[in-house]
């Protein structure tokens, strides 16, 4: 089938633009005024002929708009872009068709019908979504079980953690060399710290909230921070031992990385909270909290180990024979020549690897942790706020989305910083 | 171990399992005894990776080259689709398809058919199963359609290298596989009937489609999860693999005459797939290893069922998780080796 054939010859092309875009505008309009009025123009048309309408009339208008250069600037780029061909033009109609149908639904039950005002699931009377649920429920998606009056420890907590992380940019030169001692040793202890006395309490006249009652976004970020901190350097380890010489120690490696990335995460995390208590001595007792970090840290670090191994791997030979060549020794040559290269290679594996833990960290919910996809369990199955799954689960969404995608592109802004041409 | 009083065996996987399964591919029942339960579970796990691998590598195709297209929208709708479902968690998505969407539909007697046969409820979807009489008849026909598309292809293989003469070797693949089942229908006393689903009233507002083959809610959940979820990590393989070929093959493959069908098929597929498949193979193996989260909407596999109600019954937690894990590793590492045996085969030989 071949339209375009059947275009009226002239010489005279901007008749053919005027007859193209009008049929196109037309049947844009016609989809348009139809899914936001609900006001069917073309009601006149028997049944299926109705249906297609605006595709078969868009789809002539784009193919009489269809030439080679026009002279105007906005036909030369419709051409170019998204009408180069009758496939694409169809395809082109199709989506502009399914996002005009599908914003009104969208924008009316988010926006327009939806009820944000009220306390109690009597104020949700419109048709939309019921904001109000969220609004209601919002600190407990956030802090979980947290006493209300003690959040403050929570915040002060993250804020501290979060400045400390950026100490590393005001490090005098004369400093520089200690930074990486600094985030590898030092920022782990002092943040188990902070968190550990802040958010656990117990001394300094803080009252103790057992981790059972920690929960909600804020778990989710105490856990992915904790593994990704601990997850790193123990992969990187792993990644030198797979490429060593001694059989032992690369054998082990090999064995450890293999295993952990042939098992499921979940299953790790039954093993650790199932499991792993009953090889422990009778009176020595480990919270829930930290098995399930150091299950997921372990679980990571295989992953992590994996991409840096690619990294070094990529590294070409004349650098380890230049390092070795200057004197250096094993520890020198990876820790001055070798890791720095390696692990600017790999950035965006690195990053990955991040990004999937950061999205695994909500498995933690099976085995009883009440993070934000636990908080939406629970708040699904109150009496009092049934039947808005759908909002508490758009809501968990949105705010993985939001963190996923700021640490892709900073992942990417990274990798464009530390690129250097070899 | 011993002073908590466990002992260690394997001796109950003999003993009577004594729970029951919503959806099961083989037979089962509650006198069966564990062994016979992880074998049906696992083959539930077997069942979602399958499943979820057709779906994810369809869409995850169709998207990896719809994000090469010179058309704009197409280009964009494709890179948000990959932006979207690559950066909410599987867990998530899951419930969202399980508590929410699929919640909202219609109930059994409300429901309308689709495509006049099937029925999509909020119990599952229900559509017609198939009743064969000499289905022997009907597979044997089916296996020597495709022993004898495989001679023919290295006969047309032969062919080309010895005269340079090409056979329309799809075609009659084609031909072939429709062919030969047909006259199995014909001559062979193959019959095939369908059992649709009936709606079947139980009491005063229950009702419930009856015949036909239930898939339950979970199943359509989890699979509608996993093909979204994995496809956009398909799509990256598929858009990094076409990418890695360099135009130049492309113009010198034009240059000595192939047409744009033959450029594809004998120019850059063969090398695009030389970079697609390890990744890809990759993204099945973590679907594989994803579908475990199955265990967290109760859809019967092998987590929840072995490792989650075998393990409360027996508590035999080390041996139980370790099966489990065993069983995992065992399908990833066999994988892996395929992986690493095909890559050996394809990777560019050089001089």
């Amino acid at each position: 089938m071949n339209i375009s054939l059947s275009k009226i010859k002239t010489s005279n092309p901007i008749i053919n633009i005027y007859i193209g875009s009008f049929l196109l505008s037309l049947a844009i309009f016609d989809v348009f005024v139809y899914s936001f009025f609900n006001l069917n123009i073309t009601s006149f048309l028997p049944g299926n002929l109705n249906l297609f309408f605006p595709l078969i009339i868009g789809f002539i208008g784009l193919s009489f708009i269809r030439m080679e250069y026009s002279g105007i600037k906005l036909v030369d780029n419709i051409n170019k872009h998204i009408n180069p061909s009758n496939f694409n033009a169809l395809l082109t109609l199709l989506i502009i068709f399914t996002v005009l149908k599908a914003i009104p639904p969208a924008l009316s039950w988010m926006v327009l019908d939806a009820n944000i005002s009220g306390d109690t699931k009597a104020a949700c009377t419109g048709t939309g979504a019921c904001w109000t649920y969220i609004k209601v429920w919002f600190k407990r998606f956030m802090y979980g079980m947290y006493p209300n009056e003690l959040h403050w420890r929570i915040n002060s907590a993250f804020i501290l953690v979060i400045a400390l992380g950026f100490v590393g940019y005001f490090f005098k030169e004369n400093l520089k060399k200690y930074l990486a001692l600094y985030y590898v040793v030092i920022y782990p202890i002092i943040a188990f710290l902070i968190i550990y006395y802040l958010i656990s309490g117990g001394s300094f006249g803080l009252v103790w909230v057992e981790t059972g009652a920690w929960g909600g976004l804020s778990l989710t970020f105490i856990v992915s921070f904790f593994c990704l901190i601990f997850c790193f350097p123990l992969g990187m380890i792993l990644a030198l031992g797979r490429r060593s010489n001694l059989p032992a120690v690369k054998y082990v490696s090999i064995c450890y990385i293999e295993f952990w990335r042939g098992v499921p995460l979940i299953t790790v995390l039954f093993m650790s909270s199932v499991m792993f208590p009953m090889f422990l001595p009778e009176d020595f007792f480990m919270d829930k909290l930290v098995r399930v970090i150091i299950a997921i840290t372990l679980f990571e670090a295989a992953y992590c180990a994996e991409v840096i191994r690619g990294g070094l791997q990529a590294l070409p030979r004349g650098q380890y024979d230049a390092a070795k060549s200057l004197g250096m020794g094993y520890w020198k040559m990876h820790i001055f020549v070798i890791l720095p290269q390696a692990l600017k290679l790999v950035i965006p594996g690195i990053a990955n690897t991040f990004l999937a833990l950061v999205k695994d960290t909500p498995l933690i919910f099976v085995v009883g942790l009440a993070e934000i996809a636990g908080m939406l369990a629970l708040a699904k199955t109150n009496p009092k706020w049934l039947g808005f799954a759908m909002e508490g689960y758009i809501f968990a969404a949105i705010i993985f989305w939001i963190i996923c995608y700021a640490m892709s592109k900073y992942s990417y802004n990274l990798e464009q910083k530390y690129k250097t041409e070899r | 171990m011993d002073n908590r009083g466990i002992d260690f065996g394997f001796g109950f996987l003999k003993q009577e399992a004594s729970f029951d399964m919503q959806f099961t591919l083989l037979d089962y029942d509650g006198q069966d005894s564990y062994a016979w339960a992880y074998v049906v579970a696992l083959l539930n796990t077997l069942l979602v990776s399958f499943l979820g691998i057709i779906f994810c590598t369809i869409l995850g195709v169709i998207i990896g080259v719809a994000r090469l297209s010179q058309n704009f929208l197409i280009r964009n709708s494709a890179a948000w689709y990959v932006e979207f479902f690559r950066n909410i968690p599987l867990l998530l998505q899951i419930f969202f398809w399980y508590y929410a969407a699929l919640r909202a539909l219609p109930l059994p007697e409300t429901a309308e058919p689709w495509f006049g046969v099937t029925y999509m409820t909020i119990k599952g979807y229900y559509i017609p199963s198939m009743i064969w009489e000499n289905l022997n008849v009907f597979l044997s026909c089916l296996i020597a359609a495709i022993v004898s598309i495989i001679f023919i292809r290295i006969y047309a293989r032969k062919l080309q290298e010895r005269e340079g003469k090409q056979l329309p070797v799809f075609y009659i693949s084609i031909g072939l596989l429709i062919i030969l089942p047909l006259l199995s229908f014909l001559i062979g006393g193959v019959k095939l009937d369908f059992e649709l689903p009936v709606l079947k009233q139980l009491a005063q507002t229950s009702f419930i489609f009856e015949g036909g083959i239930a898939l339950p809610p979970e199943l359509i959940a989890l699979v509608v999860a996993l093909s979204l979820y994995t496809s956009t990590f398909v799509a990256e393989c598929v858009r990094a693999g076409i990418q890695g070929i360099s135009k130049g093959q492309k113009e010198a493959a034009a240059s000595v005459g192939l047409n744009p069908n033959q450029i594809l098929k004998l120019v850059i597929m063969p090398q695009a797939l030389r970079i697609i498949i390890p990744p890809t193979t990759n993204q099945y193996l973590n679907l594989t290893k994803n579908s475990s989260l199955a265990a967290a909407i109760a859809y019967p596999d092998l987590v929840l069922v072995f490792a989650g109600t075998a393990l409360m019954q027996t508590g035999k937690a080390i041996e139980i998780v370790g099966i489990t894990m065993l069983t995992y590793l065992t399908i990833s590492l066999s994988i892996a080796a395929l992986m690493n045996w095909y890559n050996k085969r394809i990777e560019i030989k050089e001089k």
